[in-house]
């Protein structure tokens, strides 16, 4: 009696999570299938049918190029990122409890700022007239105000302010929990701080290095907003394409085949990525 | 002179003071054990000496060069931590040659010295292992050698061996001090453990409430204990109050006792303390007569083969005499008997 109604409530408690998977992710891309196989319609977006020539879409050379460029885009904010807010995050580690709360709350607080906000606060400050570009000229960087945007840079720039607080939450935890004999007793056996960090501190984490670096890239690939707002036509991403073909050219079975790719090159990157990591812990 | 040197060293953590106007001096090639209860100051010295930490006042020599404003990472002192602080990210080999890779040698001269302190802590052919396959024991043996891959001219132990369980903990005791012995290189251990202490050191340096108490061998600390607290600390002590007459007389409640080696004048009439270890204490059967010979009642016995502990009131006291199967009167609770407190085995506390 006792055990059916165990065994009872047991699956009452499992079925909650089931029921998370299959509403939020099962459902839409059951969806995101049935439509990429559907029929174009000028009028109506899409009809139901089996239609695979919308996949025909995805040997579009611009496209392919988008892909590989948003990619490359991932991947290198994810680098930078991470090699940013690392020293930052081990240098909050190091400081009193008081100061750490304090920095981990400004962090947090940016993450409450949503990116069309960021976006727009970052066209203005590399706009030509107030903003970053003055102080470069002070600087000594640039010889005469000029608008930083739409560029590369700013593209970039923006996509790093985004990410930044969710690397350092990452990297948080391992790094305060790095035990501070391994760094004294480095120190007892002649290691400068340089070669601490080097040899003890990098090496030791990076299981949260990399995990951290997958989730900015995963984040960053499918970014739309700060491209748009940002960037030059040739600094549009894939999410860029992918919403211009839904809604300007009114083919969403299209852009649910492009969408059905980036989701492979994602998978594709992450799982490369972890392959990566754990050849090298296997490695040394 | 050869060796380290503190010079009234102080050390403050905000209001604490974990140090206070500490001096010491250790002679080149000993073993010196810090002994102490927690608190006490012992690894703050420790951490000062290695330089971990600076002090707020005071200098600490090596061999007559002050090296107090010289960095931890340039002093090349051998340090053992508590916690092993073995690097999990390395193995067994990369751990011991990690000083030497720091230092710029080549692999070749690398795996030689490695090879070199694995044979000498007794673990040949584990260098490939990760620090997780290790066990205890093992660890801790990597830990030593890896202090002494750099050939420092001081090693410092901050309890390393509080991690093993007690059997282990006594054989690596012996294992480090006969290392020690062959090396000749100055160790300095922190513990609080008073056996290891004694099992180990040449000189213990007793301390408590950030301050020294006494210096000397394990046999003078134990013998000649300087003050109550070192009285209390190192060994069971039965500590008895009294009142100094005159001479070598004192009197512990309404019986005259007489004190042998007293060193220093006293008032009549002062309060003192007299300090006594069981197995120095003889009983006798009640009504026993001659100097020292105070009446006693037995509340507990517990016999543990080697040794039987007596639990007596005496003056007003719970005492405790150990003494062999051999010397045991024989006796149970409630028993009467003659407590003898020979003139010799007594010493003088002030304070």
């Amino acid at each position: 009696m006792t055990e059916r109604i165990d065994r009872a409530s047991r699956s009452l408690i499992l079925s909650w999570p089931a029921l998370t998977i299959v509403s939020l992710v099962a459902i839409p891309f059951l969806l995101l299938l049935q439509v990429s196989v559907g029929h174009h319609d000028p009028s109506g977006l899409w009809s139901p049918g089996f239609d695979l020539s919308n996949f025909a879409l995805l040997a579009d050379p611009i496209l392919l190029r988008t892909l590989a460029y948003s990619a490359g885009l991932a991947i290198l904010v994810a680098i930078v990122c991470t090699a940013i807010a690392f020293p930052l995050t081990y240098l909050i580690t190091r400081m009193p409890r008081r100061r750490q709360i304090a920095w981990l709350i400004l962090l947090l607080s940016t993450l409450s700022l949503s990116e069309v906000l960021v976006a727009f606060a970052w066209q203005v400050m590399l706009a030509k007239r107030i903003g970053l570009s003055e102080i470069f000229v002070v600087l000594g960087l640039l010889s005469e105000p000029q608008s930083l945007s739409p560029g590369f840079g700013a593209v970039v720039s923006c996509l790093i302010y985004l990410v930044m607080p969710i690397t350092v939450l990452l990297l948080y935890p391992g790094l305060s929990r790095l035990d501070r004999d391994l760094i004294e007793a480095a120190q007892t056996m002649g290691a400068s701080n340089r070669m601490i960090f080097l040899t003890v501190v990098l090496p030791m984490l990076r299981g949260p290095i990399i995990s951290s670096a997958i989730l900015v890239a995963v984040f960053t690939i499918g970014t739309y907003v700060t491209p748009s707002v940002l960037g030059q036509p040739q600094q549009w991403t894939i999410a860029v394409l992918i919403s211009r073909t839904a809604l300007s050219d009114g083919n969403l079975p299209g852009s649910a085949a492009m969408a059905l790719l980036l989701l492979a090159v994602t998978l594709a990157l992450t799982g490369g990525t972890i392959l990566l990591g754990r050849k090298k812990e296997s490695g040394t | 002179m050869l060796g380290l040197k503190i010079e009234t060293v102080s050390k403050s953590f905000g209001p604490f003071k974990a140090l206070d106007r500490v001096s010491l001096q250790i002679p080149q090639g000993q073993f010196i054990c810090f002994l102490g209860p927690s608190g006490c100051g012992k690894t703050s010295l420790l951490r000062l000496i290695a330089g971990l930490e600076q002090p707020t006042s005071g200098r600490i020599l090596l061999n007559d060069k002050d090296i107090t404003p010289i960095p931890a990472n340039r002093r090349g002192f051998g340090m053992v931590f508590q916690s092993l602080a073995l690097f999990p990210h390395l193995t067994v080999e990369q751990n011991i040659a990690y000083s030497l890779r720091l230092k710029g040698r080549d692999r070749k001269q690398q795996s030689e010295r490695v090879e070199e302190l694995l044979a000498l802590i007794r673990l040949p052919g584990v260098g490939k292992r990760q620090i997780g396959q290790l066990s205890g024991g093992q660890r801790q043996r990597v830990a030593i050698a890896r202090a002494l891959a750099q050939e420092p001219m001081l090693l410092l132990l901050d309890e390393p061996l509080s991690a093993l369980d007690a059997k282990l903990r006594e054989s690596m005791q012996v294992e480090l001090r006969l290392l020690q012995q062959q090396l000749k290189i100055t160790t300095i251990l922190v513990t609080h453990d008073q056996r290891e202490a004694m099992t180990m050191a040449d000189t213990i340096v007793v301390m408590a409430a950030g301050k020294i108490q006494q210096v000397g061998s394990p046999i003078e600390i134990y013998r000649e204990p300087a003050n109550r607290f070192v009285a209390d600390f190192i060994g069971q002590s039965n500590l008895l109050d009294a009142d100094y007459e005159a001479g070598d007389q004192v009197r512990v409640g309404d019986y005259p006792a007489r004190i042998g080696n007293i060193s220093q004048l006293i008032e009549p009439g002062r309060k003192v303390t007299i300090s006594i270890r069981p197995e120095d204490i003889r009983l006798s059967p009640a009504g026993a007569t001659g100097p020292n010979q105070l009446p006693g009642q037995i509340i507990f016995v517990r016999d543990m083969g080697s040794s039987i502990e007596a639990h007596i009131a005496c003056a007003g006291k719970q005492i405790i005499s150990v003494s062999t199967p051999r010397e045991w009167l024989g006796g149970h609770a409630n028993d009467a008997v003659s407590v003898e407190l020979p003139p010799e085995a007594c010493r003088l506390l002030l304070e």
